[in-house]
């Protein structure tokens, strides 16, 4: 058991490939981020078998890395007495508008949730509890908690089940096999971003548990302002793990099911711990209550997207701004919601003190936020089977990284952590032996994953190229303003998406001209090049999806209805890992549990 | 959002393989200067202004702010971190001051 620190910025760095360090781990199982799921994952293996060598690559430090990493106010899921989870999976499917979705995923979730979150508690969570010792709803399936530690206790346990964790290593890209049925994965590549090492692990399944992907888009408070990244999601979590699978032919699902949600305004904070923690309703400029326009729908129980959606039709129409009107809460109740938000978002508190708000006079003013490729929300992601493998063979994905299942929300991702885990160790015993540095493929391998990742540094800071910053704001003002970002009320068509596809291949053309002058700025190479690689993916997704099936998250202004005749089924994508040609395709929809689906 | 650095307070965590506040931050934007011995961000603009560096950092040298294009001058919010709890002290841009104190671990 150890927790390697990422330790102190190299003063040294290398000059040519052949001062690269190159170091070969080998292990049983390997994760790749600790974060809520991939914590999870090293618990439930080591449960399973102790004898296990299981790795966990973390981008950042264990302690405060990936979504947590600024801490949590509330679990969105937790099954209360009297309910099943087949009603779960129902509510689930109401809130993506009856669906697609997995419902095999989600039951299978659903049954490993609550004892998943009481881990969490036994494990020194503080989760909040009536009078009666019940634990207390703030809504009908989520539960409040004080997660300023949430990340903390969960790394420590990760630690404690002896998992190695090799902290400031970024992922780059999966070590494959050749295998006698096909192609499949057998570890990865990392770039340790304070010692310059190379890493290449070696091992027997792996699993792929890295976030969904902040910063594809350009955000709003990021015009004009000192602050790039005050997006809702975190915005170190760019997709890496979507890109290294997709780059070695890993099938995607569903990411045109983009998370977009209605967010503070100029600080892009949680919106529910108000609106649903304390039922302060939502209002326009006019001070309408806006669901109510949504009554036929649900109202303030419609589905999640219609309520993402509402405040910024609000705007369109000439009717904002928009607030949660926070005027008649009790001085108590004022008090729990700013530890709600200390807990998740404390620089939220800092906000509204900087903008010297009483929200009891003035209400919270709402928009909505950047659009955001997550599994565990929305259900952008891997394509899993119920073991929770991608369609690469050993490549596990868990968390916001495995599609076709939204809602997950923390007690979702540790779930599927374990459902992960138990999935990659029933894989390994059919392995087989894993190929060797004495394997010319191998090396071969190694060699030009080396070359492609440490190629910006070696370019050098006085090169006349691109810095990996630059790429990144290219992308984020191609993908808001022509794939249906803030700016445009999420707004989408062929044309802009065509537009979109254009120019992504010149950015993946111009990736020769990236340059880093340091560890630091050859990670953010790496990243800027993930993003473009799923940007790409996402823009096939929203052009296949021609209907409108959830507005805002997915609004096509050339076909603004739903088309349940041709797309009431799953949008799919493949790159060809030869020729880098991305392939969309459709999945049908299985209905497993009853229910009237299509009440919206 | 940028965390700024009380050069007075900041000892860069000498004799530690890394600072509190390089070790804590999830987006590997801390550092510290080989030449001045103190930390520095080194890049405000890709910070998420979680806190992480400001609740780590033993010698409460970070502070956390809002830019002012986003919130006006000056506020505060420190945390001050205790064994199963937290106290935060909250001053906004009138003086006006609000504590915070709540359990964060119910066991250690």
């Amino acid at each position: 058991m150890s927790n390697r620190p990422g330790g102190r910025r190299a003063k040294a760095m290398p000059k040519t490939l052949a001062e690269v360090r190159v170091e070969v781990v080998d292990c049983d199982l390997l994760i790749i981020g600790g974060g809520n799921a991939g914590c999870f994952v090293a618990v439930e293996a080591a449960k399973l078998n102790p004898g296990l060598k299981v790795v966990i690559m973390e981008k950042a430090e264990i302690m405060r890395s990936g979504a947590c990493s600024a801490g949590m106010d509330a679990i969105n899921t937790y099954i209360p007495e009297g309910k099943t989870p087949e009603d779960l999976v129902r509510w689930s499917r109401d809130q993506v508008g009856g669906g697609p979705l997995r419902e095999d995923l989600a039951l299978s979730n659903a049954r490993e949730l609550n004892e998943s979150v009481d881990d969490l508690e036994r494990w020194g969570l503080p989760i909040l509890r009536d009078e009666d010792g019940k634990i207390h709803y703030r809504g009908k399936w989520d539960i409040s908690i004080h997660g300023e530690q949430l990340k903390p206790i969960m790394a420590e346990k990760a630690i404690e089940s002896g998992a190695e964790v090799y902290n400031r290593v970024a992922g780059t890209g999966l070590l494959m096999d050749a295998g006698p049925n096909g192609p499949r994965c057998v570890g990865a590549f990392g770039l340790h971003v304070r010692s310059g090492v190379f890493y290449v692990f070696r091992a027997k399944a792996t699993v792929v548990s890295t976030g969904g992907a902040g910063t594809l888009y350009k955000s709003y408070t990021a015009d004009s302002t000192d602050s790039g990244a005050q997006i809702w999601m975190c915005p170190y979590c760019v997709g890496s793990g979507y890109a290294m699978g997709f780059r070695q032919g890993a099938e995607l699902s569903s990411l045109e099911q983009r998370w977009v949600a209605t967010r503070t305004k100029d600080y892009c904070g949680p919106v529910d711990t108000i609106s649903v923690g304390y039922k302060a309703p939502i209002i326009n400029c006019k001070g309408e209550k806006v669901m109510s326009r949504y009554a036929h729908l649900g109202g303030d129980a419609a589905p999640r997207y219609i309520r993402a959606n509402a405040p910024m039709e609000e705007w369109l129409a000439g009717r904002g701004p928009c607030y949660c009107d926070t005027r008649n809460m009790a001085p108590d109740k004022v008090q729990a919601m700013m530890t709600d938000y200390l807990n998740e978002r404390p620089s939220f508190v800092l906000f509204l003190a900087s903008r010297g708000q009483d929200v009891t006079k003035e209400p919270i003013e709402i928009y909505g936020s950047d659009p955001y490729i997550l599994g565990g929300h929305t259900m952008g992601g891997f394509w899993v089977d119920l073991e929770r493998m991608t369609t690469v063979p050993g490549l596990f994905a868990a968390g916001e990284t495995a599609g076709g299942n939204p809602n997950k929300f923390v007690g979702g991702c540790a779930a599927e952590g374990k459902l992960a885990a138990r999935g990659a160790i029933a894989y390994m015993k059919s392995a087989g032996s894993l190929p060797g540095p004495a394997d010319p493929v191998f090396a071969a391998q190694v060699e030009a994953e080396k070359t492609r990742v440490f190629a910006p540094l070696l370019r050098g800071a006085d090169y006349d190229g691109v810095t990996p910053r630059e790429m990144k704001e290219r992308l984020q003002r191609l993908m808001d303003e022509y794939a249906g970002g803030t700016s445009q009320f999420y707004r989408t068509n062929e044309e802009r998406l065509d537009y979109a596809l254009r120019h992504i291949a010149v950015l993946q053309d111009q990736f020769r001209y990236l340059k880093a002058a340091d560890l630091h700025e050859l990670m953010e190479a790496g990243e800027t090049m993930d993003r473009v690689d799923v940007a790409e993916a996402v823009v096939h997704h929203l052009k296949a999806r021609k209907e409108t099936r959830w507005a805002g998250w997915q609004t096509r202004s050339d076909y603004p209805e739903r088309d349940d005749t041709n797309f009431d089924c799953f949008v799919e994508t493949r790159r060809d890992p030869e020729t880098g040609v991305v392939t969309a395709f459709t999945r049908p929809y299985e209905q497993l549990v009853p229910g009237e689906r299509l009440k919206a | 959002m940028p965390p700024r650095v009380n050069l007075h307070k900041c000892n860069g965590c000498a004799g530690l393989p890394e600072s509190r506040c390089e070790e804590a931050c999830p987006g590997d934007l801390m550092a510290v200067d080989e030449g001045t011995g103190k930390a520095f961000c080194r890049n405000t603009r890709d910070c998420w202004d979680c806190m992480s560096c400001t609740k780590a950092c033993p010698a409460a040298a970070i502070e956390t702010r809002i830019p002012y294009q986003l919130g006006y001058h000056k506020a505060s919010l420190r945390p001050i971190m205790g064994k199963d709890r937290i106290i935060w002290k909250c001053v906004d841009i009138n003086g006006q001051e609000t504590s915070y104190e709540y359990r964060n671990r119910l066991k250690r």
